[in-house]
């Protein structure tokens, strides 16, 4: 059994999309949910969010920021190519009922990440805002794709390259001082970006949600790395989450977890299992 | 006349520090002089007391016949006609609680080494014998297994001989549950389960790995979309149970799954060939003291922790792993630390374990369980450097399918209510068997609800 990759594209440098051929998997998957990958027999089980499927077509949508061994990897695995395993949908879908006004806010890769919330709410009905961060204008993903499900779409870039100058936390404090009142602000994408966004809706009340992606390896509850403090309680990721309020995430320790194999990702870049110049294609 | 020695033939094995430092099994098994010499211990007794200590029945007397003869491959044929996996059983079985407490021999010395005896003809038949395996010509109906551990394996072994088109779904991306994530290369090489998975495949079980019931296809699906006349739930107890103290979501703390899938599955051992790591510090403390316990203590020796202590709350008398794991780890280096009980873990300041507080404890009176609660020494608090942890305090039941089958009932425990003799559950047409019904137990037993179960699924298909 494997897994075809049927498309893939290239959305920056750094990120790249692909279309996997996994049909049960197309069938059932809800936005918030992720999916876990291995490219084969050597191989790291990685978590990616379903970044979109077609239940028709019976294709998975992940989309890739180049940042470790397996991603690196990944990148050289190409279009026609299989994996050799996909399992999902792991996870329990974004809870979006009721919400009216909805804010999406996705720094880099998370804009990826958040983009099916920002569909599935819009094709509710919802009135949607988006705003994404990159760090400078070549970066930026999605752009289209996001327009085309929001009412309101603000890119922030760090370095002001596409005429808007700052971080995503600076535009979202401007909506909220202009009077926007949103019923829940979805935010997805580096740690420490959605610790700020929490600390800029905490004095509004404004419910937030924020998607973690801690290290895990079964995505099933078995294994426990990807244990989570939340309101004081150790929770799951990958069957309690990956969706959390996150005014109760515990982020100093949700930060130093995600450091712990950090050495080992190094040395794993270097010395690891070459699959540089040999292709997938009787994975 | 019997070989009236009163001990074992011992089993050959690496020496403890050679084998610490490395993967390989660590028991290499008997020559076929020594496996017909204590063939010839067993007294052969009419009664066959050591039968009834075995959850699958295999027939133990005929079978050690058949090897003091010399005829090795009937003997394995004679244990396979009631147990689908002997190369695995003669390995990882407790037989000094089951068929060896009862053998004759053993009231006054040594009992016959049936386990060892076991595992020689099953390796043997490996080794020298050519699997011929014949497709069973189909009886028309279809069965789902959710899990491919010891107990789904046996029942889609059993259903699959008796005609029935069987599909295991497994969630990991390797069949063989807890032979395959949980049990450790050294004492049980996932060769030996591969062959046996293999040769399911060859006899026409399906083996769709990749696969979460209750995620990617829920059992009512299996039913009304699939056509399945049956379903065996056999998905083991895969949640981990930690112990709510401070600082237990450290870096460096894991549960004995995570530990041991990393090891094990994804073959961390072997990284950075293999992409999987896995971080074991100098001073490693796994807590708990079932066999899960020894298997992350003898791992965490090996990936070349200086000191591995396991810590236990009650004393040698009470620890639940078997006597022989136990002795190895001793051998091997592995330092216990008992009555003793951790109460909290202390941190650096990036986030890592660092040190762990433990408190002494003393047994009282008995508790439910039959055995001495160990009650907590007031003022005994010490700190010890530790700077990797392994919580190996148990597992339950993962709720997935709970929580997405309806009309399925369950226990307050999370396990899955099911007939003891047939494994039927609460839900038309859906039978359970192994750790998901019983809670974290042994493979031998999970193998035995499996075949119980497989006998009662023909009969109600049968009708």
């Amino acid at each position: 059994m494997a897994y075809k990759i049927v498309k893939k594209r290239v959305l920056n440098p750094q990120i790249f999309l692909m279309d996997v051929e996994a049909p049960l998997i197309a069938k059932k998957a809800q936005p918030g949910q992720f999916i876990i990958l291995r490219i084969d027999e050597y191989g790291e089980r990685v978590p990616f969010t379903v970044s979109d499927y077609d239940r028709e077509k019976g294709t998975v949508t992940i989309i890739v920021q180049i940042v470790g061994k397996t991603t690196r990897d990944l990148a050289q695995v190409e279009e026609g190519d299989y994996l050799l395993d996909f399992a999902g949908p792991l996870g329990m879908p974004t809870p979006l009922d009721g919400i009216k006004k909805a804010a999406v806010i996705g720094g880099g890769l998370g804009t990826a990440i958040a983009y099916p919330q920002a569909k599935k709410l819009h094709e509710m009905g919802a009135e949607v805002t988006v705003i994404t961060g990159f760090r400078d204008k070549d970066l930026i993903i999605l752009e289209d794709e996001l327009r085309a499900v929001s009412d309101n779409l603000i890119i922030t870039t760090d370095d002001g390259s596409n005429g808007v100058k700052g971080f995503v936390t600076e535009r979202l404090q401007e909506l909220i001082d202009a009077g926007e009142r949103f019923d829940e602000v979805i935010a997805i994408g580096p740690l420490i970006m959605m610790k700020n966004v929490c600390k800029v809706t905490e004095p509004y009340g404004i419910k937030t949600t924020v998607s973690m992606n801690p290290v895990m390896i079964d995505g099933t509850g078995m294994c426990g790395g990807c244990r989570v403090i939340v309101g004081g309680e150790t929770k799951f990721a990958c069957v309690d989450g990956p969706d959390f309020d996150g005014h109760k995430i515990d982020w100093d320790s949700a930060m130093k977890r995600g450091r712990m194999f950090k050495e080992y990702e190094q040395r794993s870049c270097e010395e690891g299992h070459c699959r540089i110049g040999r292709s997938n294609t009787n994975a | 006349m019997p070989n009236m020695r009163a001990d074992k033939n011992p089993m050959p094995e690496q020496e403890p520090n050679v084998r610490n430092k490395n993967f390989l099994e660590v028991t290499t098994g008997y020559t076929e002089e020594m496996a017909k010499d204590e063939a010839q211990r067993c007294l052969n007794c009419k009664h066959k007391p050591c039968m009834q200590g075995c959850p699958v029945a295999v027939k133990i007397p005929e079978f050690i016949s058949l090897i003091k003869d010399g005829d090795f491959e009937s003997a394995y044929q004679k244990i396979k006609e009631t147990n689908a996996l002997p190369a695995v059983c003669g390995r990882v079985c407790p037989q000094e609680t089951q068929c060896e407490s009862k053998c004759v021999r053993g009231i006054k010395n040594e009992p016959v080494g049936i386990g060892r005896l076991e595992r020689f003809v099953a390796d043997w038949h490996m080794k020298n014998v050519c699997d011929v395996i014949e497709k069973p010509e189909p009886n028309g109906k279809k069965v789902a297994v959710v899990g491919s551990g010891p107990s789904g394996l046996t029942v889609a072994g059993d259903l699959a001989k008796m005609g029935y088109s069987v599909t295991v779904y497994e969630a990991f991306h390797t069949a063989g549950g807890v032979l395959m994530y949980g049990i450790p290369e050294f004492r049980l090489p996932k060769d030996i389960v591969q062959k046996e998975i293999d040769n399911l495949k060859k006899m026409g079980v399906d083996i769709q790995t990749n696969v979460i019931i209750g995620k990617t296809i829920l059992v009512d699906e299996l039913f009304n979309d699939m056509g399945y006349d049956a379903v065996y739930i056999g998905s083991g107890a895969g949640l981990p149970s930690f112990m709510g103290l401070d600082g237990e979501s450290l870096n460096g703390v894991y549960s004995a799954n995570e530990f041991l899938t990393r090891i094990n599955l994804m073959k961390g051992y072997k990284f950075p060939e293999y992409d999987t790591p896995v971080y074991v510090g100098k001073n490693v403390a796994v807590l708990g003291g079932g066999n899960v316990a020894m298997d992350a203590a003898r791992s965490a020796k090996r990936l070349g922790a200086e000191n591995v202590y396991i810590v236990y709350r009650r004393s040698m008398d009470e620890l639940p792993a078997r006597a022989e794991e136990v002795h190895h780890a001793q051998e091997e280096g592995i330092i216990f630390r008992l009555l003793e009980n951790p109460t909290r873990f202390i941190g650096d300041e990036n986030g890592w374990v660092k040190q762990m507080e433990t408190v002494k404890m003393e047994l009282g009176e008995p508790d439910a369980s039959g055995r001495r609660r160990p009650v907590k020494i007031e003022g005994s608090e010490s700190i010890c450097d530790i700077d990797t942890v392994v919580v190996a305090i148990g597992q339950t039941p993962n709720p997935l399918i709970r929580k997405t089958t309806e009309g399925l009932e369950t226990n307050k425990r999370g396990c899955i209510v099911a007939d003891e003799e047939t494994g039927k559950t609460s839900k038309e047409h859906v039978y359970a068997g192994g750790d998901v019904v019983t809670g974290a137990a042994t493979v031998i037993l999970a193998m035995g609800a499996g075949k119980a179960a497989a006998k009662a699924i023909d009969e109600e298909l049968r009708g």
